[in-house]
C-alpha cells in the first residue's frame, strides 16, 4: 500500500511537472512544423510567468492574469514572426534576442513594481480540482490544476487534430516542408507562419503562467530555469508529433518528480541530488542520438522564404 | 491580416543609409527603450546621459567598462569562431563554466609555481576544459548529425548542476558554509593592470585573442577553410576541404576560448568559483558576435560597447533609480534593431503598386 501510494503521488507530481513544459513544447511544435525554430521560448515563458503574476496581482483575478500571459506570448510570437518571416533574419539569433528582451523586460518590471525584497511577493494560486477524491490512489493522481486537465485532455489532442486532420494543419506542415510548392499551390506562406508562431507564443506564455499562477503562486528569477530549452529538446525527441511530445514530457516529468520525492523524503543518497536534476538533460541528449538518424526535421526549418 | 504592400529589392541600400546605420540604430533603440525609462519615472535624455556618456567621463567607471567587457570579448570571439564555420555553438555559457571549474581547481594547487608559469598553466587548463565540454556536442553534430543548438543548450544546464553539486559538496567552504570554492593561490591570480582598480591582465588576454582570431580567420588558409565550410558544406567538400574535421576544429576552439573567459573571471575577479559567476556572458556573446557581423575586430568593439551598456545600466540605476535590467533590455532591443538594419543594408524598400 505504501508503495502504491508512493507511485500515485509520483504520478500526480509527474503530471504537474510536465504541464508547463508540455504546453510550451506543443507551441514549439507548431512553430517548427511551419519551418521556424523559436528560441524565444525560454524568454516567452519567463515573461508569461511574470505578466500572469503581475496582472493577476493587479486585477485580483487569476484568469485575467492567465489571459494576459497568453496575450503577451502571442505578441512575442508575432515579433518572432516579423523577424524570421518578414525580415528573414537568422532564427537562432532572433530567438535568443527575444529571450533576452523578454527576460530583461520581466526583470525590469518586477524590480520596478516589487522592489528588490528578498521574500518574493505571492498571490493565492489556482486551486486544484479533486474529482473522485474519495477513491484511493486514483483520487491522488486526479488531484490536479484545471490547466493540467486542459493541457492533457484538450490542447494536446486538439493540436494533433489540427496538424493532421485539418486543412490548416496541412498548410502549416506544407510551408514547413516545402514553402515554394505550398506557395505555388496558393497557400499564403507568410500568413500561415505568422499564425503558427502566434499559436506557439500563446502556448509558451500559458506554460510560463502555469508556474506562477498555479504551481508557485509567486514569481521568482529562477522560475523557468531552462524549462524552455527542455521543451525544444522534447519537440525533436517527439519527432514533431504532439502525442509523442506528450510522451517525452511524461518521461522528463517523471525523472524530475522522482528527484523531488526522494529529496522530500530526506533520503541520504550516495550521489548528489543534482544528479537527478541533470539526468533528464542527459537522457534527452542520448535520446537525440538514438532518434537522431530517423529524426525527420521539417525540411524548411531555419530557412526564410522569399518570393523571387 | 493584410501584409503591407512593400517589396524588398536586393540592390544595396543608398550610401547615406549605410554610413548612418549605427546612428539610426541607436536612435531607434533610444525611442523604443525610453518608454521603459518613463515607466521608471526618469527622464530618458538624462538616463541616456548616465547610460552611455557618464561612464566614459571618469577614470574609475571607464576602467570598469573594460573590466565588464573582458569576458564578453572572449565569449563574443568564441561564438564568432564557431558561427563562421556554420556551427551554431549556443554552449559558450557552459564552456565558460568548464573553464572556471578548471581554473578554480588548478588555482588552489599552484602555490609553489611562480606567476608567469602559473598563468600559462591556468590558461591552458581553462582552454582545455572548454574544449572538453564542447567535445560531446561537437562530435555528435559532426558524426551523428545531432543538432548542436539543442545539445549545447542542454549541456549548459548540465554543467550548472555539476557546479552546484561540487560547490555544495566537496568544495563547500568549511568555515563559512558558503557554496563557493576555496580561494586560489596568489601566484595563480591575474595581476592588476591599474592599481586600485579591478582591471586585470585578463583584458590583455582578451584583446590578444581578438587579434589572433582576426588574423587566423582572415589571413590563414585554416581561416579560409572555416569560412568556406560556413558558406556551404557541399561547395567546401567539392573544393577538397575536409568539412567534418574543419567544423570540429572550429567547435572545439570556440569552446576553448569560452573556457578562457571562465578562467579570467575566476583568476582576475572572483578568486574562487561561485555558481553565479556568469550572468549569461555566453548568451550575450552570441548577440555580440552577431552585432559584430562575425568580424573579429568588430566583435571586439561591440563587446566593449556592451561593457559600456552594462556599466551604464548600473550608473542609471544608482543615479535615477531605474532598474538595472534596463541594460539587458537595451542590448536586446539594439540586437533586434540591428538585425533589421543589416537586412535593410542589402535591400531597398520599394512600394508595390
Amino acid at each position: 500500500m505504501i508503495a502504491a501510494m508512493f507511485i500515485a503521488t509520483l504520478a500526480a507530481a509527474t503530471l504537474r511537472v510536465a504541464t508547463p513544459i508540455l504546453l510550451a513544447a506543443i507551441g514549439e511544435t507548431f512553430a517548427e512544423r511551419a519551418g521556424v525554430l523559436n528560441l524565444g521560448i525560454e524568454g516567452t515563458m519567463f515573461l508569461g510567468a511574470f505578466a500572469g503574476f503581475y496582472v493577476a496581482d493587479l486585477s485580483g483575478s487569476l484568469w485575467i492574469g492567465l489571459a494576459a500571459a497568453i496575450a503577451i506570448g502571442t505578441v512575442l510570437g508575432l515579433l518572432m514572426a516579423f523577424l524570421s518571416v518578414t525580415l528573414g533574419v537568422n532564427q537562432h539569433v532572433a530567438g535568443l534576442g527575444i529571450t533576452l528582451l523578454a527576460g530583461g523586460l520581466a526583470l525590469f518590471a518586477f524590480r520596478l513594481n516589487y522592489g528588490g525584497s528578498s521574500t518574493p511577493p505571492s498571490i493565492e494560486p489556482f486551486e486544484r480540482l479533486s474529482p473522485l477524491a474519495d477513491v484511493p490512489l486514483l483520487g491522488t493522481i486526479l488531484n490536479q490544476y484545471a490547466l493540467t486537465y486542459v493541457t492533457f485532455l484538450v490542447i494536446v489532442p486538439l493540436a494533433w487534430w489540427l496538424l493532421y486532420r485539418t486543412s490548416f494543419g496541412l498548410k502549416i506542415r506544407a510551408v514547413g516542408e516545402n514553402p515554394e510548392a505550398a506557395d505555388a499551390a496558393g497557400i499564403n506562406v507568410f500568413r500561415i507562419r505568422y499564425a503558427a508562431l502566434a499559436i506557439a507564443g500563446a502556448l509558451m506564455g500559458a506554460g510560463g503562467a502555469f508556474l506562477s499562477l498555479a504551481q508557485l503562486g509567486a514569481f521568482t528569477h529562477g522560475i523557468i530555469s531552462g524549462r524552455g530549452w527542455v521543451a525544444i529538446a522534447l519537440v525533436i525527441f517527439g519527432n514533431w508529433n504532439p502525442l509523442k511530445v506528450l510522451l517525452g514530457s511524461l518521461i522528463f516529468g517523471g525523472t524530475f518528480a522522482l528527484q523531488l520525492r526522494l529529496q522530500a523524503m530526506g533520503l541520504q543518497l550516495p550521489i548528489p541530488y543534482e544528479t537527478f536534476l541533470a539526468l533528464p538533460y542527459v537522457v534527452t541528449i542520448i535520446a537525440l542520438v538514438i532518434a537522431g538518424r530517423q529524426a525527420s526535421y521539417p525540411a524548411a526549418l531555419l530557412k526564410p522564404y522569399r518570393r523571387e | 491580416m493584410v501584409l503591407p504592400k512593400f517589396r524588398l529589392e536586393k540592390t544595396g541600400a543608398p550610401f547615406w543609409f549605410r554610413t548612418l546605420t549605427p546612428v539610426i540604430t541607436l536612435l531607434i533603440t533610444f525611442i523604443l527603450t525610453s518608454g521603459l525609462i518613463l515607466w521608471g519615472k526618469a527622464n530618458p535624455f538624462q538616463a541616456y546621459y548616465y547610460f552611455l556618456i557618464d561612464p566614459l567621463s571618469n577614470r574609475v567607471s571607464f576602467l570598469e567598462v573594460l573590466v565588464k567587457s573582458t569576458p564578453l570579448i572572449l565569449t563574443g570571439i568564441a561564438v564568432t569562431v564557431a558561427f563562421v564555420s556554420g556551427y551554431y555553438n549556443i554552449g559558450a555559457e557552459g564552456q565558460l563554466y568548464a573553464g572556471a571549474l578548471a581554473a578554480a581547481w588548478l588555482g588552489t594547487r599552484l602555490e609553489a609555481v611562480p606567476m608567469p608559469l602559473a598563468m600559462l598553466i591556468m590558461l591552458a587548463g581553462g582552454f582545455l576544459a572548454g574544449v572538453l565540454w564542447a567535445l560531446v556536442p561537437a562530435l555528435l553534430r559532426v558524426y551523428f548529425r545531432v543538432d548542436e543548438v539543442v545539445t549545447t543548450l542542454l549541456t549548459n544546464s548540465i554543467i550548472l548542476f555539476i557546479v552546484s553539486a561540487i560547490l555544495n559538496g566537496p568544495w563547500r567552504d568549511p568555515l563559512s558554509g558558503w557554496p563557493q570554492s576555496p580561494e586560489i593561490a596568489e601566484s595563480a591570480r591575474l595581476p592588476q593592470l591599474v592599481p586600485r582598480s579591478r582591471l586585470h591582465f585578463g583584458f590583455v588576454i582578451a584583446v590578444l585573442t581578438v587579434f589572433i582570431v582576426w588574423f587566423v580567420l582572415t589571413r590563414t588558409s585554416f581561416g579560409l577553410k572555416l569560412r568556406a565550410v560556413g558558406l556551404g558544406k557541399e561547395g567546401a567538400r567539392f573544393a577538397g576541404i575536409p568539412v567534418e574535421r574543419t567544423m570540429l576544429a572550429a567547435a572545439l576552439i570556440s569552446g576553448g576560448i569560452a573556457g578562457i573567459a571562465g578562467y579570467v573571471e575566476v583568476a582576475g575577479i572572483q578568486y574562487h568559483l561561485i555558481s553565479a559567476l556568469s550572468p549569461g556572458y555566453g548568451y550575450t556573446g552570441i548577440i555580440i558576435a552577431t552585432m559584430g557581423g562575425l568580424n573579429a575586430l568588430a566583435v571586439g568593439a561591440s563587446a566593449l560597447f556592451f561593457g559600456l551598456v552594462d556599466t551604464g545600466a548600473q550608473t542609471v540605476s544608482r543615479a535615477l533609480g531605474v532598474p538595472v535590467y534596463l541594460g539587458e533590455v537595451t542590448q536586446a532591443t539594439m540586437l533586434l534593431v540591428i538585425l533589421g538594419m543589416f537586412l535593410l543594408q542589402q535591400y531597398r524598400i520599394r512600394r508595390v503598386r
